[in-house]
């Protein structure tokens, strides 16, 4: 939920880093933390087990610049990844501008992903909110690991698309980032949309910055 | 509804809600009010500029009123419409605005918890209906104005992330 304060001239925008535990979603964050400079960005707030688990959620406010007179603040925030905590996760969900789902790209953690993104889709639908119709972005982290699995493989299981009805949206949209892929195209007889992609390693911060890019660029662009 | 709901207020709503939070801190003694959103975004700070971070303070208690309104589902009651957080020197009173805001008061020893809850029902009541009109008035999905905010700023976005 975008809030507008004419009175002090900024633009607030929530988003939300999803996905299964210990994917990297608070590192990214931490990433972000560490390198934007201190005068942009605000406290980092951990509500975090004593073993460092996201408990509830983290926190972190940034400034990405000014647009028209009006300061962009974003609001950063991570659910806590384990299955147990569904709860809590879907409380960070309410007022949601953008969602980043942080995928483990191990082979192990399939099943993992998986199930965190049907969760995703589920709380979401709660809410009334529809994740094929708001900035929405899926990270690929660990791309390092001996055991990740192809970018392909996931995108089979993670990004597998959805049917696109509105005629005024039915035209070929070729992914800027991926050359000779699509972000909507014409399948058979059916148009299909993607969400957008990115590959990272987090905790080296490799693509940690495209990703707020991304979904925050479409978040602005939403207001536009 | 394909997104979240969004909202905006003018220049004249903010001045209305800031007139009846600084007549509530004049009756009630408290030190400060803060208004925050559902999603955990500060709206409005009246009295004493607060102390801390007031982000992080607004995402924890839209965070703290929905886990309470969970827990308050759990023992089968519809909401807890204020909640009041006791301390030694500094307290808390939090209590529901139009099922879209929270009003925070920050009092210490200088008023009482029953003079701060009691004005506050006023206050609650008074900023109810200012809300409800206001929501009335710009609906609660994004108002044109604000819809047309960035209009024709692609470029000027574009530019930010360079």
């Amino acid at each position: 939920m975008s809030m507008i304060n004419y009175a002090s001239r900024e633009i607030n925008c929530k988003l939300v880093y999803y996905g299964p535990g210990l994917g990297g979603k608070t590192t990214n964050l931490e990433h972000i933390y560490g390198k934007v400079a201190p005068n942009t960005r605000g406290k980092m707030i951990s509500l975090a087990t004593e073993t460092e688990r996201t408990l509830f959620f983290d926190f972190l406010p940034v400034d990405l610049g000014t647009i028209r007179g009006f300061k962009t603040r974003f609001h950063l925030y991570t659910v806590p990844g384990q299955v147990y905590y569904n709860a809590s996760r879907k409380l960070i969900l309410k007022g949601v501008d953008g969602i980043v789902f942080v995928a483990d790209s191990q082979i192990e953690r399939m099943e993992a992903n998986v199930e965190s993104m049907q969760n995703l889709y589920d709380n979401m639908s709660e809410y009334g909110y529809d994740l094929t119709k708001i900035p929405f972005v899926i990270q690929y982290n660990k791309r390092d690991l001996p055991n990740a699995a192809p970018i392909k493989d996931l995108q089979a299981s993670l990004n597998p698309g959805w049917p696109i009805d509105d005629p005024a949206q039915q035209k070929v949209l070729p992914d800027p980032a991926h050359p000779g892929e699509h972000l909507v195209n014409r399948i058979g007889g059916d148009w299909i949309g993607h969400a957008s992609y990115l590959e990272a390693v987090a905790v080296r911060g490799d693509g940690v910055f495209d990703t707020l890019k991304a979904v925050s660029k479409s978040v602005l662009k939403t207001l536009s | 509804m394909a997104g979240a709901a969004s909202w905006s207020f003018s220049e004249n709503d903010f001045k209305l809600i800031q007139q009846q939070l600084q007549a509530f801190l004049r009756e009630s003694n408290a030190r400060c009010a803060l208004l925050v959103d559902r999603t955990g975004q500060l709206v409005a700070t009246v009295g004493d500029p607060p102390q801390f971070d007031a982000a992080s303070f607004a995402s924890l208690t839209a965070a703290d009123f929905s886990a309470n309104d969970q827990l308050a589902k759990m023992i089968g009651e519809q909401e807890f419409a204020s909640l009041v957080h006791q301390g030694e020197k500094e307290s808390m009173y939090l209590a529901d605005i139009a099922k879209r805001v929270i009003l925070v008061v920050l009092f210490d020893q200088r008023t009482t918890l029953g003079l701060v809850k009691l004005k506050g029902k006023g206050a609650v009541e008074q900023l109810n209906k200012v809300f409800a009109e206001m929501f009335n008035r710009v609906g609660t999905g994004p108002s044109a104005s604000q819809k047309g905010l960035l209009e024709g700023a692609e470029d000027e976005i574009d530019k930010l992330f360079d």
